[in-house]
């Protein structure tokens, strides 16, 4: 059994983010770390193959300035080896150009049963990428994974949904993204965090990839403008006179909280 | 110089964060209120690398620099110093020793069971008429044949009910630091026998011993270096020990100074924030400043050690200072809560209690200045 994850790296959330005023693209200066949505995939990833007796996980990554901080965070949680795709001509990539990079990646990780990533990225979360990568392999797509069995060759998914979940199956290989808290995430060991420095970590360019069309200058999209969230609405205030809690549960209803 | 983390010391840190937040932070109270710990924590402890940390990698350990030592016993002593005081004797004091000390069987036959987690070490120096003054330990080693028979009784031996080993220091010579010899005793032997010290201050949930033995048979070959070495032995893991409870006090400062953050800014009196008051940001200020002049203190020390030079008096100072200072922040911690700070639905509390044997084991304050004193002037001050 040997799972794909994309794992994004990306600028620490605890840091308030800082777009370039000029191309009003995020900052991504400093270091950046692995982005907290992943590591589901990686842990899925991981518990998979020990229920399987086997197996590896291959990371897959696109980000700026050979960053590895957030990869050597999933090899110390026990992945085996890792694909970084890294070039300046990469910025400002669109999601399309990010999935096609990512998709071109997969196909240098050797013979895989599955590719999981994760629902939305932390810091972009178009929410597109997984699907994209699996239209390009030709593969399958399953998502918002709650939960993922392996059988056989097919891969059974819980798929999360507004009212509950839906039972889904697919043939492997295919793509699944998971949704956050589908597992608890391992921290990684002292023995893991050793270990992962002498993983290899294959760092290719675009044309290592054979790729052209990618990239800043080829985005389908532009930032036009950014403009500050408009200010939030002040809350209801609602006088109890014996009904408050009625009022509570009709309020949770319209959320779909209950 | 440069007091930036490496990549790996930061990854340790945050590793050892993210696990003392998750699973110590939020039953550190209960434990403490009743007096124990969930055993599983050993275990963890074992898996998460934590109790083979700095140890070579073929003795099942993960090789690792002293500051990142320093600094997982920062977040654990940020978390619990019951926790933190298990690693600091288990692989501090007994594992180590018997890496720097043992014959390649003591190692090969402990090491790799210490660092797993498979069983904890405890260091049986103290005893009832000898704390300050172990050299003058009354607790007797006969030789009798190819054995020795063991005959005494040790107190406040941290981890002495849980251990699996007990490195135990026995008078077998003359009066004096020349006469003790260490022995790696198995507490399954018969004649040993471990009782817990209930009614602590602080460190409550942590099990704290007193040991008995009664013509304990321990085999020559467990013999932890030669005849009269003993002394030499326990100094050198104390010396090291110290940089390690130094950094635990360093931890709880720190988490006093967080928990005092926070409810300073969310505490209103006088119709504003308590933090906004020049009183309170100057108890908050002194916090922070003792808190980081401690923490340079262990890193120095830590620095010291990790390149081979002389860290012992640097370890003494920042054991000494950092210890006082944990005592100094947490009380001021309470201030800054004013009554809130009186009851143990918050931490800090916890935190003075915890703190204030820190000043007192591994050498009391009192001992660390005669340390200090004895190597400004040269002149030995201890009697
Ligand atoms: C204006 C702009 C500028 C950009 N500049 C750069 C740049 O300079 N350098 C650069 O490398 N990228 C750059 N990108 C790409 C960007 O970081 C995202 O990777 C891409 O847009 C995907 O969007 P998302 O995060 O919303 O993906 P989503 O679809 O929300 O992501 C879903 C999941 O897909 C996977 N995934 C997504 N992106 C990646 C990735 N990069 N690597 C591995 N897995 C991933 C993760 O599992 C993620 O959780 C830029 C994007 C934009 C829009
Ligand atoms: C919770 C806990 C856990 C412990 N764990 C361990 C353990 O795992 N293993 C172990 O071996 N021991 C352990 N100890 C024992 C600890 O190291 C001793 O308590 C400590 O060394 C002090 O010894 P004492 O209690 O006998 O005090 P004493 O030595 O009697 O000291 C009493 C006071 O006299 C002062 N004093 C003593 N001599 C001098 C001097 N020459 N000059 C000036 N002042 C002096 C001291 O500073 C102190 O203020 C532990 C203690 C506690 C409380």
């Amino acid at each position: 059994m040997n799972v794909v994850v994309c794992v994004k790296q990306i600028p620490d959330p605890a840091i308030p983010g800082q777009l370039d005023p000029q191309t009003h693209f995020m900052k991504r200066e400093g270091k950046l770390i692995l982005d907290d949505s992943d590591a589901y995939g990686v842990e899925m990833a991981l518990q998979l193959c020990t229920a399987a007796g086997g197996g590896e996980v291959t990371l897959v990554s696109m980000a700026p300035n050979n960053e590895t901080s957030g990869l050597r965070t999933a090899l110390a949680m026990g992945a085996a080896k890792a694909i970084l795709v890294s070039d300046d001509s990469l910025a400002g990539s669109d999601a399309l150009s990010t999935a096609k990079v990512l998709a071109k990646a997969i196909e240098r990780a050797g013979e895989y049963d599955l590719v999981l990533a994760a629902t939305e990225s932390t810091d972009g979360y178009t929410g597109f990428v997984p699907e994209a990568i699996a239209a390009l392999l030709g593969l399958p797509s399953v998502t918002f994974a709650k939960s993922i069995n392996i059988e056989g060759g097919t891969v059974h998914v819980q798929r999360q949904t507004e009212a509950g979940y839906d039972e889904v199956t697919s043939p492997l290989p295919a793509v699944v993204s998971v949704t956050a808290g589908v597992v608890e995430p391992r921290y990684p060991s002292f023995k893991g965090i050793m270990a992962a420095k002498n993983k290899p970590v294959d760092t290719l360019t675009v044309s290592d990839l054979g790729l052209s069309g990618v990239g800043g200058a080829a985005a389908g999209q532009e930032i036009t403008a950014v403009d500050p969230a408009p200010a939030r609405q002040a809350g209801e205030i609602v006088t109890d006179e014996g009904e408050g809690h009625l009022k509570i549960v009709q309020f949770l209803e319209t959320q779909k909280v209950i | 110089m440069d007091l930036s983390l490496t990549d790996d010391q930061q990854a340790f840190r945050d590793t050892a964060r993210g696990w003392v937040e998750k699973t110590v932070v939020p039953n550190a109270a209960e434990w403490d209120r009743t007096e124990v710990m969930d055993r599983d924590i050993v275990r963890q402890l074992g898996e998460m690398g934590f109790l083979g940390a700095t140890l070579p990698e073929e003795l099942g350990g993960t090789p690792c620099d002293y500051i990142s030592y320093v600094l997982l016993m920062e977040e654990l002593g940020r978390g619990d110093n019951s926790v933190r005081g298990i690693v600091s004797v288990s692989l501090g004091l007994v594992t180590k020793s018997i890496v720097s000390h043992g014959t390649d069987e003591q190692k090969q036959q402990w090491v790799p069971r210490l660092a797993s987690g498979e069983i904890l070490g405890c260091f049986g120096l103290t005893e009832p008429g000898n704390g300050s003054d172990p050299g003058g330990l009354t607790t007797k080693a006969v030789r009798d044949g190819d054995d020795w028979l063991l005959s005494g009784q040790k107190l406040f031996i941290t981890n002495g009910n849980w251990a699996g080993l007990a490195l135990i220091f026995a008078r077998t010579g003359g009066p004096g630091p020349r006469g003790i010899t260490a022995f790696l005793v198995d507490p399954s032997t018969p004649g040993f026998s471990a009782r817990p010290v209930h009614g602590k201050l602080g460190l409550r949930a942590q099990d704290t011993a007193e040991l008995f033995l009664d013509d304990v048979r321990v085999p020559d070959r467990q013999r932890l270096g030669d005849e009269g070495k003993g002394f030499g032995i326990a100094m050198a893991a104390l010396a090291k020990g110290r940089m390690s409870v130094a950094a635990s006090a360093v931890g709880t400062a720190q988490a006093a100074l967080d928990a005092s953050l926070r409810f300073a800014l969310e505490r209103n009196q006088f119709g504003k924030p308590i933090a906004s008051y020049q009183l309170v940001q100057e108890m908050l200020s002194d916090m922070s400043v003792d808190t980081d002049a401690a923490r340079l203190m262990v890193w120095r020390a830590a620095d010291l050690c990790e390149r081979g030079e002389p860290f012992e008096i640097a370890a003494s100072k920042a054991k000494y200072y950092a210890s006082e200072v944990a005592v100094r922040v947490a009380n001021n911690a309470i201030q800054v809560h004013g009554g809130y700070g009186f009851i143990d639905e918050y931490p800090v509390g916890k935190y003075l209690r915890d703190a204030r044997v820190l000043t007192l084991y591994e050498g009391t304050s009192q001992i660390q200045k005669l340390i200090i004193g004895r190597d400004l002037t040269g002149i030995n001050a201890f009697n």
